[in-house]
């Protein structure tokens, strides 16, 4: 059967499949920049925080725990880059050595929030019976500012950094399951999981390639911003004492112990202020870049 | 009618979508999307589901195809019901019955290859295994869909909608399907392509014989498809006959209304259209008696109170309207 009932003078359209557009390929990096440029940027800058943490030893310091007494608070000059805090430890390994401790507590807890919130997303999203328990537990958690519950947890505990670590992360996990939950939720009702539905294929499967796959962008994106915060709130715990411990050097601690000098000797709080600063606002672009280039309508939510 | 017995029988569906409100999440009221509908599909025949927006024709679909459950009713596959099978039980009916949904740019997995997409069902169902085969399978579907082969290599996102329905229609053919589904399968796309697609699956149904359950809310598309057509509001059949009938003879006020407004190609032609006015009423809180009476233009006291049922009016016609002659025939021009 086909269409008959057509007036004088009109004919039906042919029955050809339309032309399909032809595969365009550029140069890749070129175009990276050209498009992202907040991504290259703060790639850049986070591949240059990484190396520092990587390379901190042979990158002209000294011991950052080595006290030189007779040496106390000198300026910034050629033999201290960063000049010396009032026990005399040289400023410049101390920020160079930082950068291990922030950059560790920041990829840590990005990694292990996105996998938990992941996890605790997707089931609340897929089980209703859980999701009424557990975002009522998120939400009792979100309840409290992510700082106060990361300093309330460290007092709980030694301080170490696997335990920043772990307190930061247990602050972050609300955002995240709320986030891929909600993701989760919209993906259900797309026609293409009924229809996954509907050719047979199993729970597991359905979640594994039609919803998992949907949700990375937006969870990569988070994730990046997760960094940024706990990078600051390991700072901030470490600032008032509650964090890293004093033995291990970190911009926390090295602005903590510089702030009774801050109106005579400012660089001591100056210089690892700048990296903490720096290195987050890197990440940032970083994020925002990939949130960008990732989920054009994320962009236009945040 | 027909002699042999029926493909897919429905009888009694109903749907209600329970309304949570307050703060204890208390059921506070019903949404009655699907009231009591009963039709038959025979093998390889074409039924369409019309109505407006809203009237619940895209959840008997959704309810038949077991996207969601029914809240009452029978369907019988084969004679066989299957509206009560458990989630485990699903898989073989999942084959038997496919659906191609409205939308071509959600309905396809954006991260997925054309190839990949349509192996999923071949997969699910074990009907192909090996890359050599699960390829060869999907080749025939492109085949079948006139797409050309080497596409099956790319994304969706680097086709054009009529392209898209055409991959979507594939992965309903996939299994080789007894009945599809089609849930305003044309509705999204341009006219041309619209056609394309209405012709593409009439020669596939001629080609493999199977039976569809043609959703949309547009009766000109519907004419050139269909065997017969059921005329749906808020949740009810309300009109069922073959298509030569519904045309030429149509019985019900709702009906002709709807028929009305399907546009004629020739500007010269005065018609007289039956214009409805006001919104569908509320599913919550449908009106009594027939549901149409609130903006039937031929309602009388009757209507307000008695619901009417669906009776012969002539053969292969039901309606459900208490007037005994088709009201305001001599509004509609002949062969409309």
């Amino acid at each position: 059967m086909s269409i008959t009932i057509l007036p004088a003078g009109m004919t039906a359209a042919p029955d050809l499949a339309d032309v399909l557009p032809p595969v365009k390929q550029r140069g890749k990096i070129r175009t990276l920049i050209r498009r992202h440029p907040t991504i290259v940027l703060g790639g850049a800058m986070v591949t240059v925080m990484l190396l520092i943490a990587l390379l901190a030893p042979i990158l002209f310091t000294v011991d950052p725990t080595a006290l030189a007494p007779s040496k106390r608070t000198r300026e910034p000059s050629a033999l201290y880059w960063f000049g010396t805090d009032m026990l005399g430890r040289d400023v410049y390994s101390r920020v160079l050595y930082g950068t291990r401790v922030s950059l560790l507590v920041g990829f840590s807890v990005a990694v292990l929030a996105a996998l938990v919130g992941m996890t605790i997303g997707l089931i609340s999203g897929f089980l209703r019976a859980a999701d009424a328990v557990i975002m009522r537990i998120m939400d009792g958690m979100m309840s409290i500012p992510p700082i106060l519950l990361a300093i309330a947890l460290m007092a709980l505990t030694r301080g170490s950094v696997r335990n920043v670590i772990i307190s930061i992360t247990i602050a972050e996990i609300p955002r995240v399951s709320r986030l891929v939950r909600g993701v989760v939720l919209s993906l259900r009702e797309q026609p293409y999981v009924e229809a996954a539905i509907a050719s047979g294929t199993r729970v597991p499967m359905i979640i594994f390639r039609h919803i998992l796959p949907n949700t990375l962008a937006p969870l990569t994106v988070q994730a990046t911003f997760i960094c940024a915060s706990a990078m600051i709130t390991e700072a901030i715990l470490s600032f008032i004492g509650a964090g890293t411990p004093p033995t291990i050097p970190s911009w926390g601690n090295i602005m903590a112990e510089g702030r009774a000098l801050w109106q005579v000797k400012p660089y001591i709080v100056f210089f690892p202020a700048i990296f903490l600063s720096m290195t987050v606002l890197a990440v940032n672009l970083l994020g925002d870049g990939l949130r960008d280039a990732l989920d054009p309508r994320l962009a236009k939510r945040i | 009618m027909n002699a042999i017995p029926p493909l897919l029988e429905v009888s009694g569906l109903k749907k209600h979508f329970p309304l949570r409100g307050g703060f204890f999440g208390g059921v506070s009221a019903h949404v009655y999307a699907v009231d009591g509908v009963d039709f038959s599909i025979s093998k390889g025949e074409t039924l369409s589901l019309v109505g407006e927006s809203g009237c619940g024709k895209s959840t008997v679909g959704r309810a038949l195809l077991r996207l969601i459950d029914p809240t009452a009713g029978e369907v019988k596959l084969d004679g066989n019901r299957i509206d009560n099978l458990p989630a485990s039980q699903l898989r073989p009916l999942r084959r038997r019955m496919q659906v191609i949904f409205q939308d071509p740019f959600s309905s396809l997995n954006p991260r997925m290859r054309v190839r990949e997409i349509l192996a999923e069902p071949l997969t699910n169902f074990g009907l192909a295994s090996g890359r050599s085969e699960i390829d060869d399978r999907v080749a025939l579907l492109m085949d079948k869909v006139r797409l050309p082969r080497d596409s099956m290599r790319r994304h969706p996102h680097e086709f054009s909608g009529g392209q898209r329905q055409r991959i979507g229609i594939a992965r309903a053919l996939a299994p080789d399907p007894d009945i599809i589904i089609c849930d305003e399968a044309v509705s999204a796309l341009d006219v041309s392509v619209k056609a394309q697609i209405v012709n593409l699956m009439s020669d596939l149904q001629d080609e493999l014989g199977m039976a569809l359950l043609f959703i949309s809310h547009d009766l000109a598309i519907v004419e050139h498809i269909t065997h017969r057509v059921a005329v749906m509001y808020l949740g009810k059949i309300v009109e069922l006959a073959d298509r030569q009938t519904l045309f030429a003879r149509s019985h019900h006020p709702y009906t002709r209304a709807l028929l009305s407004a399907v546009p004629v190609p020739d500007p010269t032609i005065k018609r007289q259209r039956i214009i409805l006015t006001g919104d569908v009423p509320s599913p919550i809180n449908p009106p009594s008696g027939c549901r149409f009476h609130t903006r039937c233009p031929f309602a009388f006291d009757r209507c307000r109170t008695e619901e009417p049922v669906l009776r012969e009016v002539s053969p292969s016609q039901i309606s459900a309207c208490h007037l005994t002659h088709a009201p305001g025939a001599e509004i509609l021009p002949a062969g409309a």
